[in-house]
């Protein structure tokens, strides 16, 4: 069983609605579109109070390389642009708009058909999905179309798509890989020529046998693409670690994975590609699951950007009276969100609430040097030294224990028996690190 | 709105291991030497194991509430792992008030004086053992021989522990042929039927509690397995050598408290390493040192003094010797 080598953890699984199949999200009264869903520059916004949208059609466009356009998820019209508090903690500029019917721009295809033939070249499909505002459907939300440009003397020959789906909880790559696979592995094919590589592997946790049944049985049909089932192990998902277990290819710390000659995109992500591509469809809806142990109907939703988790949560049967958090995202790297009118955006991947009871904080006890956290390290760093040197604004030897290689996974923190907030000091300090090394830069 | 949601920082969820049931897997791991230590030693091991386990607790106790005046932390159970681990490396018939003492230098000099659980540079059991044996060494040296409940408390029958035995006759000149026929069979020692501390002599009982240790994912094997292969391999040598001059490996490893201290002493979290490398090196260590000690030192026994010697390099290697790290590139030249 392909897994990688050092360090996971294997919290309890807890995917309630794997069996639950994904749902259309009846459309909100209004939504709130952030101009910022992805990492870098936010998009500038190209629309004004009162315009009348349709759905599908860009309101906010990209600005630089790294960035993307935003499009409207609804037809309607815009009542207003302003901030809204975002599943970050950040205000950030949204446009906010009333919905009036389900208008699409024209060009969507909108039938049922599953187009295979890829019409496009490399560069255009590239150009699509920035036009169609791809992102890293992961969680990441890295714009695709960066990652499908090879810069001129790095040189890729494999493709690895992301079905691992390591969080407790989230089951939406899950139920797409079961209920889109034709279109994933459509999708994979179109990442494949826009990368010029003739080789894709699809990696997926085996406890998702029905979806990697699915996956392999129909990937026979297209050329260079392979499914193979990974151990069930946090954080399997984690780019340089699924590149490990697939491939056996270790990137170097700090640098990415084209540096190894491949990239990793997404399964949702190699759907949103296939409907863009194909389709003609943008990014403006994704499958978001809603769950938690109290939720009377956990389920999987496509939902459009904008719409407030209020509404997902109304869907699964109302916000249950011992909820004390609500994370966008999964439970291990997923973020607390301060209220339930935050906007779902192209990055949110599961909405889980938590009880009361598991929501807070244990004691902190002395840590008792079991080693537990650096056997839990996918990196093998030493979690319980790089807290003790951030809590001790010891940054330097810090950044020599290589703090800045932590990918946050979470492991350390789920595992240490002395309930240590170790993640929390190793953020801090490697912020400071990272702080450091620009200044550094720029002297 | 009283319904306010909490926010913190990811993770959201915690893994179900605390220290408290951490120590009370080892309590557990226990279990079996202490049964086989009744078994053998009778009254004397429930007076001494309990003697023990009290007084440490109450030393701790008091010393958080009012010298250090901190909160109270007897409830973790390290302190019973300490009481229940200098205990098992006491002869069972040792006076009370000796056991009071060693468990005051256990909890107060070595645990508590460093700030407690976490803190201490040396095992806080093997600390009192040692003050305990150079300060009494006359009854930190008369082991009860195994009679159970037919044997008195501190009136019991004593003899020599097997590695005595060895090292009294090698200096008088005797070979280990004729020694041999003296100490008990590789299976009444391996059963634990022979002198010495209560909780070393019965190996089959700690090796239950080992693979329950292991079991629970208390501690890794890397430790044990390193000094005992180590001693093996190392008295192996000198058995090849001059077997007349040098006792079997099998005898070394079965004699003394190579099984309770490999398994139950080195591995004491807060003392030995926090890498697998380093551990592997400190338990090639403890191997090393306590043959050294044991063929050529003063004393017939020298697991305790290895380990203790071995933590004191434990934050050296902490410092010196990484883990690989993922991804770390090779510095050529």
């Amino acid at each position: 069983m392909k897994t990688f080598p050092v360090g996971g953890v294997h919290p309890p699984e807890n995917k309630i609605t794997a069996g639950t199949a994904i749902k259309h999200l009846p459309l909100p009264a209004s939504v709130a579109i952030p101009v910022s869903q992805h990492i870098g520059e936010p998009a500038v916004v190209e629309v004004n109070k009162g315009d009348t949208v349709k759905t599908g059609q860009v309101i906010a466009r990209s600005k630089g390389f790294v960035s993307t356009n935003i499009h409207s998820s609804v037809s309607g019209k815009v009542s207003k642009i302003d901030t809204i508090l975002d599943s970050t903690g950040f205000r950030q500029t949204a446009v906010f708009i009333d919905t009036e019917g389900d208008e699409w721009l024209e060009t969507i295809d909108r039938t049922d058909s599953i187009p295979a033939g890829i019409k496009f070249s490399s560069e255009e499909i590239i150009k699509k999905c920035l036009e169609s505002g791809i992102v890293g459907l992961g969680g990441a939300t890295f714009p695709s179309h960066v990652k499908l440009t090879v810069p001129a003397g790095k040189r890729c020959d494999t493709l690895i798509i992301n079905g691992a789906e390591c969080e407790p909880y989230l089951t939406s790559d899950h139920r797409l890989m079961l209920e889109k696979a034709r279109e994933i592995l459509i999708g994979t094919s179109i990442l494949m020529k826009a990368l010029k590589v003739n080789k894709a592997l699809i990696g997926i946790e085996n406890n998702k046998p029905d979806a990697i049944s699915q996956l392999s049985g129909l990937a026979k049909e297209f050329q260079g693409i392979t499914v193979h089932s990974l151990k069930v192990k946090y954080p399997q998902g984690a780019e340089k670690q699924l590149i490990k277990a697939l491939i056996n290819r270790e990137v170097p710390s700090g640098r990415l994975p084209l540096d190894v000659n491949a990239v990793v995109h997404n399964v949702g992500t190699a759907f949103a590609v296939y409907e863009a591509v194909q389709k003609n469809k943008p990014l403006f809806e994704r499958v978001v699951t809603i769950t938690g142990r109290s939720v009377l109907n956990p389920g999987n939703y496509f939902v459009r950007t904008g719409t407030p988790v209020r509404s997902l949560i109304e869907a699964a049967g109302g916000l249950p009276e011992d909820t004390g958090k609500v994370i966008s995202g999964g439970p291990m790297m997923g973020k607390a969100i301060p209220n339930i009118d935050v906007p779902v955006v192209k990055g949110t991947s599961g909405i889980v609430l938590i009880p009361r009871n598991e929501s807070e904080r244990t004691v902190i006890r002395p840590c008792i040097r079991c080693a537990k956290c650096v056997a839990a390290c996918a990196l093998n760093l030493e979690p319980y030294l790089l807290m003790a040197l951030s809590e001790k604004n010891e940054f330097e030897r810090a950044e020599r224990e290589r703090i800045t290689d932590c990918m946050e996974c979470g492991s350390c923190s789920y595992t240490c028996p002395a309930g240590r907030p170790l993640l929390d000091y190793i953020r801090l300090g490697k912020a400071t690190v990272i702080k450091m090394a620009r200044k550094r830069m720029s002297n | 709105m009283n319904n306010l949601l909490n926010v913190s920082l990811s993770p959201h969820i915690h893994g179900k291991e605390t220290t408290q049931k951490l120590m009370l897997g080892v309590v557990t791991a226990l279990i079996p030497a202490f049964f086989t230590s009744v078994f053998f030693f009778g009254y004397g091991a429930l007076i001494v194991t309990t003697v023990s386990v009290a007084s440490c607790l109450l030393f701790e106790y008091f010393i958080a509430k009012y010298v250090l005046k901190t909160s109270i932390t007897i409830t973790d159970g390290s302190a019973v792992v300490t009481g229940l681990l200098l205990a098992f490396n006491l002869p069972s018939n040792i006076p009370v008030l000796i056991i009071v003492i060693g468990s005051f230098i256990s909890i107060a000099v070595a645990k508590m004086t460093f700030g407690g659980l976490g803190n201490n540079p040396f095992n806080p059991a093997l600390v009192g053992r040692v003050f305990m044996l150079i300060s009494f060494p006359v009854q930190m040296t008369s082991w009860p021989v195994p009679a159970g409940f037919d044997t008195g408390y501190t009136d019991a029958v004593t003899g020599a522990t097997p590695l005595a035995i060895i090292k009294e006759g090698l200096k008088n000149g005797e070979p280990i042929s004729q020694l041999m026929s003296q100490i008990p069979t590789p299976a009444q020692m391996f059963l634990g039927e022979m002198g010495g501390s209560m909780g070393e002599v019965a190996a089959a009982a700690l090796l239950l509690g080992f693979a329950w240790l292991l079991f629970r994912k208390i501690i890794t094997w890397h430790i044990p397995a390193t000094i005992v292969v180590t001693i093996f391999i190392f008295t192996g040598i000198l058995w090849a050598i001059n077997p007349e001059k040098y006792a079997n490996p099998q005898f070394h490893i079965l004699a003394g408290g190579v099984l309770l201290g490999a398994i139950f002493m080195a591995t004491d979290y807060v003392t030995s390493p926090m890498n697998l490398k380093a551990m592997l090196l400190y338990g090639f260590g403890i191997g090393m040192l306590t043959v050294v000690i044991r063929i050529w030192g003063a004393y017939p026994e020298g697991v305790s003094f290895a380990i203790l010697i071995m933590n004191a390099f434990v934050p050296l290697m902490n410092a010196y010797i990484k883990p690989k790290r993922f991804g770390e590139v090779v510095k050529n030249g």
